[in-house]
């Protein structure tokens, strides 16, 4: 690859017209020869066998390379999604495309250095420039950032074009700036990333104090006296150039989505930021090695979309098996609730049946809690053999009968639900008809705390406003203790 | 509450201040000296600049004229001195930090660049923490907080900052009133400190309790001394009443002329 590359540039600057067809369609041609032999020879098992091996020295650098950038891009991006900056971190790697035609049209050559120095310039002007239109402007950011995007990209577009039609523009590689190919990474670039990479970790390292307090609560930093605007600078900066180390293997279309979709995985996974980096950084790894090695495996498709897509995939893992904001796991806590509910309810009922008889009786038939509940005698078996299988009561042919925890739990419904409407009526002067509805869904959510603190306020009220009998806090845990006795029997 | 004497600069003193927001002036002319060990309620209708005066003091917008000194310095020299209670709405309560860390970021301005915060610096967090009834929550992540527990944990940092002088933008805002009346008496014990508070407050009734003394602030500087001299229904009618529509008027006329709006 280097070889290839000084090569054209030589013929480019020679502007020996042969030269350049020779290096444009003897060089590559070689290359692309080799990779169609391989095609012709070898499945893609065999392929993904020469990948993980690690025996080509380009898929040495672009494993490198992935690797880098899916920490730098991870790490830096974790800061662009708590501080809402995503637009601007599009803005941003948009804004770079200019530069890197320019850094190219320099010495007419990929110079790593020159491209990136060219890059950087470029997107820290497109920033610059949001920040002045806001400000002499009445335009918000939203639009400033829209318009800049646009325009340094068709800009950058233009430029790109103008090079390929150059005679030795068309082998140059420029345009896979757009889409990325990791597969274009040499020894330079990787030093390159390597040093950035250093640089990143480093700095954020040693102010990760500083940057938490600056993302976090701006106006707090500056009047601690923290140099507010240096360490913003500093941060925009060091965007800047993971933006652009991610550039080549990802493409300006879409290396936002590197800086954003890892982090943004993260942050649905974590509470707190230093996790939350880790995490970015190790999604931006995974996403980029899987999106080289499909890149690889499908003969140097652009490596930049297939990069974004793995990122995509562990977003969407995260967002629907995230253990506590995933969308299974909330669905599964919904049911788990809606089941607990409906096991409490039909406590509920046996205590009332227990209620109605002045808890002579043991136990109530199946048909009497069908009755009570509005339910069939099946859905009735359904509920009670629900209760049975968590414990909460046994049943000996149709008869239903509390367990100790059973009675307990049923009591301290009965009690939350008596004492919300209670409360109802007396303190927020609702009609007594009215509260029913509520407390139906009060009951099951009130904490001991709550109840506590609803006690003391109505006086320890022994009565509600229909005037049944409000169980107290004593009497439930006696009826548990001694029906746990005669449970014992 | 009397104060002897002092010969040691006054904590806050405010010359010929004027601030604008888009080239329209907020606050025009404020003249202030606040006296040590002093708990000073801002008051004013809504937009009389409460929170721009504020804002200014601490060097968080430009200044279009005049000076701010803190005990007899510019605020860049005593940044370590000052405390601030930012609105609970200027932050975001989903941020990835629980209740430790952001009290710990109270320590950050003593600590300066690159250093860690130590173990003391924990223990001085979980002090303060204690103080504001906050200490079993330390480990809950910020948005799993109600209103008053997120008030509290911004004044439990404000506490670690261990400053001389506090300003505080809206501090009962959305409060339950267990939460105000804790508010209140760590703010009492930090005057009783020897502190000075600045504090601003929307609601009238109470702020005649709360406060030592009252700053009425309606674009500039309506009246200022000890709450029972300045809580008067002339002043009042003053700094809420119609008198300054004039003064908002021409300061809208300022701010259209230097936009170069036609």
């Amino acid at each position: 690859m280097p070889t290839a590359t000084t090569f054209r540039a030589q013929g480019g600057r020679r502007g020996g017209m042969a030269a350049a067809l020779v290096a444009g369609l003897l060089f590559p041609g070689v290359l692309h020869a080799a990779r169609v032999s391989d095609v012709a020879g070898a499945d893609w098992l065999d392929q993904a066998a020469r990948f993980l091996s690690f025996r080509d020295l380009s898929v040495r650098y672009a494993v490198c390379g992935a690797v880098l950038l899916g920490v730098c891009c991870g790490v830096l991006g974790g800061f662009v999604v708590v501080r809402k900056m995503a637009l601007m971190g599009d803005t941003l790697s948009h804004a770079v495309l200019p530069g890197v035609a320019l850094g190219f049209l320099w010495n007419l050559s990929k110079d790593p250095v020159a491209i990136f120095v060219g890059a950087t310039l470029a997107g820290l002007l497109g920033t610059g420039m949001v920040r002045a239109i806001t400000h002499t402007t009445r335009l918000k950011e939203d639009a400033a950032l829209g318009l800049v995007l646009a325009s340094f990209f068709a800009a950058g577009a233009c430029l790109v074009t103008m090079i390929q039609r150059l005679p030795t523009g068309s082998k140059s590689g420029v345009d896979k700036f757009l889409f990325g190919q990791a597969a274009a990474i040499n020894s330079g670039d990787v030093w390159l990333m390597l040093a950035v990479t250093v640089l990143v970790l480093g700095l954020v390292g040693l102010f990760y104090k500083e940057l938490l307090i600056v993302s976090f609560d701006g106006g707090f930093a500056r009047a601690s006296g923290l140099p507010v605007a240096w360490i913003d600078r500093g941060l925009m900066l060091l965007l800047a150039f993971s933006v652009v180390i991610a550039l080549q293997a990802v493409g300006a279309v879409l290396v936002s989505a590197m800086l954003i979709t890892p982090a943004a995985a993260a942050y649905l996974l974590t509470d707190r930021l230093h996790r939350l980096l880790w995490l970015a950084a190790a999604f931006g790894v995974a996403a980029g090695v899987t999106g080289a090695f499909f890149s690889f495996l499908g003969h140097n498709l652009p490596t930049g979309p297939l990069m974004v897509i793995g990122a995509s995939t562990v977003f969407a893992g995260a967002f629907f098996l995230g253990p506590r904001h995933g969308v299974l796991a909330r669905w599964w806590r919904r049911r788990d609730r809606a089941a607990r509910t409906r096991r409490e309810n039909t406590l509920k009922s046996l205590y009332r049946i227990g209620e109605e008889a002045d808890f002579a009786a043991e136990g109530a038939t199946l048909t009497e809690l069908a009755r009570l509940r509005k339910e069939t005698l099946e859905d009735a078996q359904r509920l009670a053999t629900d209760l049975v299988r968590h414990g909460l009561a046994t049943q000996s042919d149709d008869l239903v009968y509390f367990t100790p925890a059973g009675r307990q739990r049923a009591a301290e419904i009965v009690r939350n639900h008596r004492l919300w409407e209670l409360y109802l009526t007396n303190s927020a002067n609702i009609a007594a008809d009215h509260v029913h509805e509520d407390a139906e869904k009060i009951e099951h959510v009130l904490g001991e705390e709550v109840v506590r603190d609803l006690e003391r306020r109505l006086n320890h009220a022994a009565v509600d406003p229909h005037g049944r009998r409000i169980p107290t806090a004593g009497e439930i845990h006696r009826a548990a203790g001694l029906s746990g006795e005669s449970g014992r029997k | 509450m009397t104060v002897p004497p002092d010969p040691s600069p006054a904590p806050l003193e405010i010359h010929d201040l004027t601030v604008s927001y888009h080239k329209k002036p907020v606050l025009w002319g404020v003249d202030l000296a606040v006296p040590r060990g002093q708990l000073v309620g801002i008051v004013g209708p809504n937009g009389a600049g409460k929170s721009t005066l504020i804002k200014a003091c601490m060097g968080l917008l430009p200044l279009n004229s005049g000076w701010v000194k803190v005990f007899g310095r510019p605020l860049r020299d005593v940044a370590t001195r000052v405390g601030y209670v930012p609105q609970r709405e200027s932050v975001d309560w989903d941020f990835p930090v629980n209740v430790m860390d952001v009290v710990l970021m109270g320590r950050y301005g003593r600590l300066g660049l690159l250093r860690r915060p130590s173990a003391a610096d924990r223990a001085a967090a979980k002090a303060c923490l204690e103080k504001v009834g906050m200490l079993p929550f330390a480990n809950r992540q910020i948005a799993n907080l109600s209103g008053g527990q997120q008030q509290r944990v911004f004044l439990a940092r404000a506490l670690a900052q261990e400053a001389d002088l506090y300003f505080m933008d809206e501090p009962f805002a959305g409060v339950d009133a267990a939460t105000e009346s804790a508010i209140i008496a760590v703010l009492r014990e930090l005057r009783s400190q020897g502190r000075t508070l600045l504090v601003v407050h929307h609601d009238l009734p109470t702020a005649r309790s709360y406060f030592d003394m009252l700053l009425l602030l309606n674009m500039n500087v309506v009246a200022f001394g000890p709450t029972a001299q300045v809580f008067t229904a002339e002043l009042l009618q003053k700094t809420y009443g119609g008198r300054l529509t004039v003064l908002s008027e021409v300061a809208h006329a300022v701010g259209a002329q230097e936009r170069g709006a036609p």
